[in-house]
């Protein structure tokens, strides 16, 4: 489904201009492959927050060149029309919070996604059962989010960002308000999920726990990303 | 698609229906309001038409009898009967005022009517729903039943008493209150004649002016004080005219002949409701513009709160790609929906207030419908606000810091 996952060159970003001019991203070079999972990790205020944005087509890059998949999305500027529909049909967000719509359901939370792109409503629950189900929590289908755990929550999230395929996924923090047991497991799925659909995942922590599990990390520091090799020692 | 609107409402109905309970309420008073213009004027279309007069013979330039006073001779309807194309025409009396019953007096209008005339004649209670018609001379009254007067019921006006010999329904005066009927000789007393001390003054004036005091003429004064007692006016002459008259030919007739004022009953319907509530609608003009600004300001207010409380998911809608569009008529059909319930504690609340209200309270539908759709308007632009703070939440907001 994904060409060649996700490729950032000389991606720059600057917040405001003149004296109040912040540089968040002075440089930023990264590759992420289909089916893979990387970490980006860096002191607070390091740009993390701010390269998910340019990525998620949530604000505009300064310069740079951005390609998802096959397709060149940003080249000193915009180059798709459509950033909303792009977001839909490209982009799966997972959040530190879950964030899920307080009035839908757990499946129609999850289905939501298919349906704004115009699919079926049944066939929109069907698809987004199948992804509960293999997220653990069909069990919960009918409940809305103020009945969920943290963990199960956090879960559903995921099978929202999952749920219409994307070529790319952008979690911040998405293991952060849960205990060590669940935020393996959450980055089990994560990994599962990269393997089976070929999703390039880019996860930003702060989780010691949860940084030996990549293979590849990258260090962002003052807005230049170092790439490392991780320990990428699995989960169990 | 699935509705994000209904969804909301079903997830947070009570807030809802609490909203849209209260704003049901302000709905209900601004069609009472309404209901109460359309009684004003219900109750002067009324007056004329049971009134059963085509014209109305009233004072040289006044706009009697109902929106000013107007006075006329009593004998004046012998000569307007004999003109062509009038089949009736009655003497009658109108005196607005406290009826007295025991402890208690009831704001009524008094109508002076010749009583023996045929039925029907106008000016008359056209039925009647318990009881007879004023058959007698004097002290016989016929009461609407608003007055909550009984048949056998003694009333005092002025110096004398009645007996309710008669009930009607819905006779009542442009202001809306209830009329009871006595017999015309006892109105005229009752309206136009001088308490016992001006008599007195008077009698006593006549006595020392030589003039009306000759030694030689026996009976002159007596006949002077009698005359100068008793009173020959009436407030209008109602005129029935043949169906194959014109009233505007017969009313005119009667000006050029008898130098009188004379008002068609479209003439009549235009001064009672043009002139004589004219500054009541108005008054309830204003309130409902601002029961309207208050309820538009209400939904606004709740609409903003509403939206305020999503911001956060409104982020994330619009992160995850749902469009303007889509999230502009969430809140837009959340305004209406809120609008619907409002509209219907409003409609329910009015239609069972009205009957409580002491004057009479019309609820037309077409009052009704024109609410509603004023209701819907009024909502969805009170929801612009709230959709455009909507609209410029940022979709990074979602992801935070
Ligand atoms: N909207 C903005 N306007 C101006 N400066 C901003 C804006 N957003 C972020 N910055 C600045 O850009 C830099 C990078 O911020 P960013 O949010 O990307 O950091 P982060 O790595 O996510 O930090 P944290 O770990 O604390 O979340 C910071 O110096 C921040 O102050
Ligand atoms: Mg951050």
């Amino acid at each position: 489904m994904s060409g060649k996952g996700i490729r950032i060159n000389g991606l720059r970003k600057r917040y405001g201009e003149g004296d109040t001019a912040v540089d968040a991203l002075k440089s930023v070079d990264m590759q992420v492959a289909p089916g893979e999972v990387v970490g980006l990790v860096g002191p607070s205020g390091s740009g993390k927050s701010t390269l998910l944005k340019c990525l998620g087509a949530v604000i505009a890059p300064t310069a740079g060149e951005m390609v998802l998949g096959d397709e060149v999305i940003y080249d000193d500027g915009w180059r798709v029309r459509d950033l909303r529909a792009l977001r839909r049909d490209k982009i799966g967000f997972v959040f530190q919070a879950p964030y899920l719509i307080p009035f839908l359901d757990v499946t129609d939370n999850v289905a939501l996604l298919p349906m704004l792109a115009g699919v079926p409503n049944g066939e929109a629950r069907k698809h987004a059962l199948d992804l509960l189900t293999a997220l653990d929590v069909q069990h919960r289908a009918r409940a809305v989010p103020s009945q969920l755990s943290g963990g199960e929550q956090q879960r559903v999230a995921i099978a929202r960002g999952l749920v219409n395929r994307p070529p790319v996924i952008l979690a911040d923090e998405p293991t952060a308000p849960l205990d060590s047991e669940r935020a393996m497991a959450v980055i089990r799925i994560l990994n599962e999920m990269a393997q089976e659909y070929e999703t390039a995942i880019i996860v930003v922590t702060h989780d010691e726990k949860i940084i030996p599990t990549f293979k590849r990390v990258y260090h962002i520091r003052d807005g230049v990303t170092h790439e490392e090799a991780g320990e990428g020692k699995g989960f169990e | 698609m699935i509705s994000l609107a209904g969804r909301d409402i079903l997830h947070s109905w009570g807030k809802f229906v609490f909203t849209g309970f209260g704003l049901g309420l302000l709905i209900g008073v601004t069609l009472v309001m309404a209901g109460v213009y359309r009684g004003m004027v219900d109750d002067g279309k009324v007056l004329l038409d049971n009134s059963g007069a085509d014209l109305w013979v009233v004072q040289k330039d006044t706009l009697g009898p109902y929106a000013e006073s107007s006075s006329i001779n009593d004998d004046l309807y012998r000569s307007i009967l004999a003109l062509p194309g009038v089949t009736h025409a009655s003497n009658v009396t109108y005196l607005t005022m406290q009826v007295r019953m025991d402890e208690r007096d009831v704001r009524s209008m008094v109508v002076g009517i010749v009583p023996g005339e045929s039925w029907g004649a106008p000016g008359w209670p056209p039925y009647l729903v318990a009881g007879r018609q004023i058959t007698r001379g004097h002290y016989e009254a016929v009461a609407d039943v608003a007055t909550g007067f009984k048949l056998g019921d003694i009333l005092t006006i002025r110096r004398n008493r009645y007996t309710v010999v008669g009930l009607t329904r819905r006779m009542v005066s442009s202001s809306g209150d209830p009329m009871v009927f006595i017999p015309l000789k006892d109105a005229q007393e009752a309206q136009f004649l001088k308490d016992n001390d001006a008599i007195w003054q008077s009698r006593r004036r006549t006595e020392v002016n030589p003039a009306f005091n000759r030694p030689g003429v026996p009976g002159l004064l007596d006949a002077i004080n009698a005359s100068q007692a008793s009173s020959n006016s009436v407030n209008a002459v109602l005129v029935r005219i043949a169906p194959s008259a014109v009233p505007d030919e017969v009313a005119e007739s009667i000006r050029r002949w008898k130098r009188m004022t004379v008002y068609t009953r479209a003439q009549m319907e235009e001064i009672l409701i043009g002139k004589l509530i004219a500054t009541s609608s108005k008054q309830i003009g204003m309130f409902l513009v601002i029961l309207a600004i208050v309820s538009a300001a209400i939904v606004a207010f709740i609409i903003y709160t509403l939206t305020m409380d999503k911001i956060r998911e409104i982020a994330v809608l619009k992160l995850i790609g749902t469009r303007n569009r889509t999230i502009a008529a969430m809140i837009m059909q959340q305004a209406l929906a809120l609008g619907v319930i409002g509209f219907a504690v409003g409609k329910i609340t009015a239609t069972y207030a009205a009957p409580l209200f002491p004057k009479y309270v019309l609820l037309m539908p077409q009052d009704s419908i024109v609410g509603f759709f004023a209701v819907l308007v009024i909502c969805a632009l009170a929801s612009v606000i709230a959709i455009r703070m909507a609209l410029k939440v940022d979709p990074a907001e979602a992801i935070g810091g």
